[in-house]
């Protein structure tokens, strides 16, 4: 129990960085930033395990030892546990006068009597009861009461492994992948590692492992206050498992779109922008990219890249000075300032900035799809050609560019961010725990006690009557107990159980 | 309405204050009152059969002695149950302000928390007159805490954000509310215990001194237990399976060690330890109490401290602001 209390206490101090360093698991985007803060710190805290505490070798190591120990204490206790249910209670110690509660009374009947009475009145209140007869003409009966509390508390303790087992197998066996889904029938998305923003797979799943279904986006609907404040958002996806037929679905944020060994949450939404380019050729090419919310209002930002424009038609060559790049804002209000004032769509408006110039997407590194590459920008391999005041469109305008290029703001599309999960473990993990509540519940309030009560002849000279010693002791603190004992003597005495 | 409730709370915490005052009048006129020196008397000890067993209780006989001070102690649970009326009404008033039920941030959150740790106190007061004398500390504790969330964690009245839109929330914050409370005011006779044994030990210095006026320590140790011991379960259905459940809901995974799980978790470890503690035969009860009290300052970084220093997926968790 003190190694137990020690590894309690190392396991509360070793959670605590978890909560004072970003975590990877929970917000890598903040590691990220934690990196830009504290360069001297951070490759430190990252050989330490202080973004990612709850994977860390240590941490593991403590609750390992914990579970060791739990493990040690609980096998011997159940195996003692069940050894007091099978045999009987204990017989009556000698001197019952000496037991925290005792009382003695003169009864009329025999010994026998008197023992059969009490023993009666035991087991009518639920106690665990011997009687015994002995060679000097006495009787014993022995009780118990409270075998729920030890039942529950190792119960509790079991179900405490059976939880730390099932987080284990769902962290092997389960799997998850965020994705944002554009709304329209050309925008949708497979079940594929390939088709996801970012995904882990627990190290016992394989990438063919995962259940086959297809998901588009057909409405997405968002109402807010009057503040700005969301009120309620729900998703209407098309679905469609296993090569089956589509199913329309509708989920919500709490509430997800649970297939076949897969969960969708809705976790966040946002605009895409919907931009067409006419290049020098007379070619157009219409891309639909999310822009990524950076205050809750839905100012939003991003960047449209078209590297395979303004190719000349008689050569058929791509000119890697010629790509076009559109970085900048959509603000889905525009109030006066550079930021939207309301997150639907009363005044939308997007204001860009154009680039020309090498993109630097075929060197193979992968960058961001929201911004464009600042080496390349650094470098005047990447130009801007419109000025340094971004030009705003509104939907279905055009903006003819000083090389005679057009780009048209067709619109925008909503589009819903995806968590994508599967956890095999998570019910069992569930019932694990409540299970382990109702033990944790019998025992802190359970109360484990022994009653005795000796039946002697009465002395020689008084003739036939009974003496009945009784002795009470409570296992475990219980203030009630002196009322129980007493009234369970008194019923003894009064034979009325 | 939420004009009201913020007048409401105002009158509330006066009304705890006003309290406070009287319960320490009653201590300053009663140091050789009734209830004092009832509860010096030890109580009768058994001696166990090798397993450790507590005193049994007497009847503690309620002869009042100094009028002044028992006018007083009076004056004091009245006006205690009248700053719980108003905790009340600065609840509901805010409630039907928002139109939902009054914990959706930070400061409802206190605020519900509080009353809870109050009605329970409360509860404590009219089953047991005899611990009376806690009061003075009890009312402290919802000063000093309520002020806080006053000055700290104001909100004005706003909806709920669709995350918050669950009915998994409304268990999930709940329990998590009425554990909290409970935990909270444990905290009182956990700190009186150990103020009162260490006057029984002997020791003479501030703030042992005030033991002398104190219940009898058996008693204020297993009020401690037991309102831990109620709290437990409860927190560990709040924090460890209801939150969960809403977790996945809404966020895809049961558990995600946000800073708000993380001390939440801290907490129901170290309420664990302190009921191994209580249970170990070696350890004394002194130390299992300080470990209570560890674990009560674990509830207070996680209900202030969290909010304010760290950000996480918990929305609710904002201080004042949006
Ligand atoms: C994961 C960590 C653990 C937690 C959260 C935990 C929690 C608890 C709780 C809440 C109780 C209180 C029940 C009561 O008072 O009756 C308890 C009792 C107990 N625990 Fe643990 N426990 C943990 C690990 C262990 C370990 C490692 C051991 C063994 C070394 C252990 C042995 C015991 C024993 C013997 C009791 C019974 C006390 C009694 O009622 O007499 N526990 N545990």
């Amino acid at each position: 129990m003190r190694t137990a209390l020690v590894l309690l206490f190392l396991l509360a101090i070793a959670a605590i960085p978890g909560s004072i360093f970003p975590q990877r698991a929970v917000d890598s985007q903040r590691v990220t930033e934690y990196y830009a803060a504290h360069p001297q710190l951070a490759p430190w805290l990252e050989r330490l395990g202080g973004f990612e505490v709850y994977a860390s070798p240590w941490f593991a190591s403590i609750y390992l030892l914990l579970f060791t120990s739990l493990i040690g204490c609980v096998v011997p206790r159940l195996l003692d546990h069940i050894r007091a249910l099978r045999i009987a209670v204990p017989d009556a110690p000698k001197r019952l006068e000496r037991l925290p509660l005792s009382a003695t009374k003169d009864l009329a009947g025999t010994p026998a009597e008197a023992a059969a009475t009490a023993a009666q009145v035991l087991r009518k209140h639920r106690f665990r009861t011997k009687v015994r007869e002995h060679e000097d003409g006495s009787w014993t009966v022995s009780a118990e009461k409270g075998y729920l509390k030890e039942t529950g508390n190792l119960f509790f303790h079991f179900a405490l492994l059976a939880v730390l087992v099932g987080v284990g197998f769902g962290h092997w066996y389960g799997w998850h992948g965020n994705r944002i889904l554009v709304a329209g029938a050309d925008q949708g998305f497979c079940n594929s590692l390939a088709q996801y923003d970012d995904s882990t797979l627990g190290p016992r799943v394989d990438a063919a492992d995962l259940p086959n279904f297809c998901l588009t986006l057909d409405k997405f609907v968002a109402g807010y206050q009057d503040t700005g404040q969301p009120k309620a958002f729900s998703a209407t996806v098309g679905v469609t498992q296993n090569d089956g037929p589509v199913e329309t679905r509708e989920f919500t944020v709490n509430d997800p779109l649970r297939l076949h060994h897969a969960n969708v949450h809705l976790i966040g939404h946002g605009y895409a922008v919907t931009l067409r380019f006419t290049d020098r050729y007379g070619e157009t090419q219409t891309k639909t990219v999310p822009f990524l919310p950076v205050d809750g209002m839905f100012t939003s930002e991003g960047v449209a890249q078209f590297p395979d424009v303004n190719i000349d038609p008689k050569t058929d060559k791509r000119d890697a000075t010629l790509q076009m790049g559109f970085e900048g804002r959509y603000l889905p209000t525009v109030g006066t300032g550079a930021t939207s004032t309301f997150p639907a769509e009363n005044a939308p408006a997007i204001f860009l900035t154009a680039y020309r110039g090498d993109l630097g997407l075929d060197v193979g590194t992968p960058g961001s799809v929201y911004s464009l590459d600042q080496g390349q920008i650094a470098t005047g391999d990447l130009k801007n050609v419109s000025g340094a005041r971004p030009h705003e469109l509104k939907i279905g305008e055009t903006w003819t560019l000083d090389d005679g290029t057009k780009l048209e703001f067709v619109g925008t599309r909503p589009y819903a961010t995806l968590a994508i999960r599967y956890d095999p473990t998570q019910s069992t993990i569930l019932i694990g725990a409540v299970l382990g509540l109702i033990g944790l519940m019998l025992s802190l309030g359970g109360h484990r006690r022994r009653v005795w009560f000796r039946a002697l002849p009465a002395s020689a000279d008084s003739g036939s009557g009974t003496l009945l010693a009784a002795g009470g002791l409570p296992r475990t603190d219980y203030p009630g107990f002196a009322d129980e004992f007493t009234a369970l003597v008194t019923a003894a005495e009064e034979g009325n159980p | 309405m939420a004009e009201l409730s913020n007048q409401l709370m105002g009158f509330t915490v006066l009304a705890y204050l006003v309290a406070m005052v009287l319960y320490a009048g009653e201590y300053a006129f009663g140091n050789k009152s009734h209830i004092g020196r009832a509860a010096a008397r030890p109580a009768r000890q058994l001696v166990g059969a090798g397993a450790p067993v507590d005193s049994v209780e007497e009847p503690q006989p309620v002869v009042p002695k100094d009028k002044r001070a028992e006018w007083t102690g009076r004056a004091a649970v009245a006006v205690n149950l009248l700053a719980l009326l108003l905790h009340l009404g600065t609840l509901v008033t805010r409630g039907v302000a928002a139109d939902r039920m009054p914990w959706g941030n930070m400061y409802e959150y206190i605020l519900s928390a509080t009353f809870v740790g109050s009605a329970v106190w409360a509860g404590v007061l009219l089953r047991r007159p005899a611990l009376r004398h806690i009061g003075l500390f009890a009312s402290l504790a919802l000063v000093v805490l309520l002020g806080a969330a006053g000055m700290i964690a104001y909100t004005p009245v706003g909806p709920l954000v669709p995350a918050l839109q669950s009915y998994w929330f409304i268990i999930h914050v709940s329990t998590i509310i009425i554990a909290s409370g409970v935990l909270l005011i444990g905290a009182v006779p956990a700190t009186m215990f150990l103020i009162r044994d260490g006057y029984d030990q002997g020791k003479r210095r501030f703030p042992y001194t005030l033991g002398m006026s104190l219940p009898d320590a058996t008693l204020l140790e297993r009020l401690t237990f037991r309102l831990h011991a109620f709290a437990f379960p409860l927190f560990t259905f709040g924090a460890l399976i209801a939150g969960p459940i809403w977790a996945e809901a809404s966020w895809g995974r049961y558990w995600n060690w946000d800073p708000k799980e993380v001390w939440a978790f801290i907490s129901w470890v170290v309420y664990a330890g302190y009921l191994h503690a209580r249970a170990t035969p070696s350890v004394k009860r002194t130390v299992a109490t300080w470990i209570a009290l560890l674990g009560f300052a674990t509830m207070l970084m996680n209900l202030f401290g969290v909010n304010l220093f760290f950000s996480g997926l918990h929305s609710y968790a904002n201080a004042g602001g949006m």
